[in-house]
């Protein structure tokens, strides 16, 4: 009875040792894995900052004049803030939620580093709100009569400038989940740190205009990707700790 | 080397050490202050070229100096508040946060007043006036999140965490605005060695700088204090301190405490 009951204790405890030895790589696939699930029965929390970039987006031309010169002009300006906004908005849902049901704390506990953790959250935050921009932002520019040449430069600016506003929106929401009336706060937070990214993203997209090479611009906003991408989660960590005390 | 440093960890002893430095650091600054203005403002020959009106010069440089100053200050704080938990840390940089947030304000104000005979506008979308314009919203941000929290140590905190972020932004903000658009013109007094204006107008820059240090220092001090005494209500010595006050400026109830004990 006794030694039966020492093997199930021997048991229990192998599998809570195997649940623990949950790889780095496989720890990560899971968390995305679970938000990309989650975000897949909410659909809406997909469709609605999509549906709020396209709305900015028409607003423009309605308030501005429909020349095609002027639209021209300043489209790049226009999709680039859009994004801003539509990513500010989504940005409430990548904690929110966990913080509010609790298991945002065990993530916390967990013995896999929050690193990884964070970075997956982020990852899946990106798959949701990020790509389906870049999908839509050629339809939107072809309304505003972008320069031919420079659709290219649109595309991979986003490509690489939209996980950056995922990173680091996410220091601002880590800061503010514990906040009861966060959202204001967040882009005051966070707004100013998305300034680089606006600058050389647009930048790159006129420089494409002209036909000139906008390689440099581009390496810019990679460097700020891969900036981002190794110091964020570091910080978004610490802020999660904070939040959650 | 730390050992004479520790004794200040203690909230009560660095209350008091700040109390002292403040008379001295306010009287100093009205004199830097004092003679630095005067001597700016009256005595300094005028630019060849812009007349009198560069002599906003001597209050703007120095608040546009201070104002990125006070902000790599107040990461320090969080930096050493994050990393040796030191809670006082958490206090000077709350302290320094809104004093930044006034002089990067008053950079821009004394700015525009400058850029209008100058340039013939009070704004332009210029590199520098915006990365100074960036700096205020960083120091906003930084000010919002600390009301935003109930628990001062837990602000603390959290505000530290978004000023460092902010201080690793801040040079790439200021290079990418640079290479965005610059009208400003260049760096005068950077050049430590061999600065490109005379001496007689370098001199007053100097105190004036001198001075305007000073006084945030006094100002922090003052802040400080206050931060200190906000956080530590529940503390025996600020109940002390409270006590003494009120039998100091009230001679009435001192003397029916004392009716009291007899």
């Amino acid at each position: 009875m006794n030694a039966a009951g020492n093997n199930d204790f021997k048991n229990s405890q192998s599998h809570v040792i195997n649940r623990v030895q949950l790889s780095y790589l496989a720890a990560f696939n899971l968390m995305v894995k679970r938000d990309l699930t989650i975000a897949l029965r909410h659909k809406d929390d997909i469709l609605n900052p999509l549906l709020f970039f396209v709305i900015v987006v028409t607003l423009f031309p309605l308030g501005i004049g429909p020349e095609a010169n002027t639209l021209s002009r300043i489209a790049p300006g226009i999709i680039w803030v859009a994004a801003l906004l539509s990513t500010l908005l989504s940005l409430d849902r990548l904690f929110k939620a966990d913080h509010s049901d609790g298991s945002l704390e065990q993530m916390l506990l967990s013995p896999h580093p929050i690193f990884i953790l964070v970075l997956a959250k982020i990852v899946a935050h990106w798959l949701i709100t990020g790509l389906p921009l870049i999908i839509v932002a050629p339809l939107l520019a072809v309304l505003l009569h972008f320069n031919e040449q420079s659709y290219g430069a649109l595309l991979l600016t986003l490509l690489l400038g939209t996980p950056v506003l995922s990173l680091l929106g996410a220091i601002g929401v880590a800061l503010t989940v514990g906040i009861k009336k966060g959202g204001v706060l967040l882009s005051l937070l966070v707004l100013p740190l998305y300034i680089p990214v606006l600058i050389f993203a647009t930048s790159a997209i006129d420089t494409a205009a002209l036909n000139l090479p906008y390689g440099g611009q581009l390496a810019i906003i990679a460097a700020l990707f891969f900036g981002s991408l190794t110091l964020a989660p570091f910080a978004v960590g610490a802020a999660l700790k904070v939040s959650t005390n | 080397m730390f050992k004479w440093l520790h004794p200040y960890a203690n909230p009560e002893v660095s209350y008091h050490f700040c109390g002292k430095l403040q008379p001295w650091l306010f009287s100093l600054s009205a004199l830097f202050l004092g003679i630095g203005l005067v001597w700016a403002l009256l005595f300094a020959p005028a630019d060849y070229q812009q007349g009198d009106s560069f002599r906003i010069f001597y209050i703007h440089v120095p608040a546009a100096i201070l104002a990125m100053g006070i902000y790599l200050a107040m990461a320090i704080a969080a930096l050493s508040s994050l990393v040796w938990q030191l809670k006082l840390a958490d206090a000077s940089a709350a302290a320094m946060a809104p004093i930044g947030a006034i002089f990067t304000a008053i950079a821009l104000i004394t700015g525009a007043a400058w850029g209008k005979p100058m340039w013939g506008t009070w704004w332009i979308w210029d590199a520098r006036l915006t990365s100074e314009l960036i700096l205020l919203f960083l120091y906003l941000g930084v000010i919002a999140l600390h009301n935003a929290f109930e628990d001062k140590n837990l602000a603390g905190k959290a505000a530290g965490i978004l000023s460092l972020v902010g201080v690793i932004n801040l040079p790439i903000i200021h290079y990418s605005v640079e290479w965005w658009n610059t009208l400003h013109q260049g760096a005068t007094v950077s050049k430590m060695g061999a600065p490109s204006m005379s001496a007689e107008m370098y001199w007053p820059f100097l105190m004036c700088l001198l001075g305007f240090s000073l006084l945030i220092a006094a100002l922090v001090c003052l802040r400080f204090k206050t931060e200190v005494l906000a956080r530590n209500s529940m503390r025996p010595w600020v109940r002390e301190l409270a006590v003494n006050l009120i039998t100091q400026y009230s001679p009435a109830s001192h003397n029916c405490s004392n009716q009291e004990a007899k």
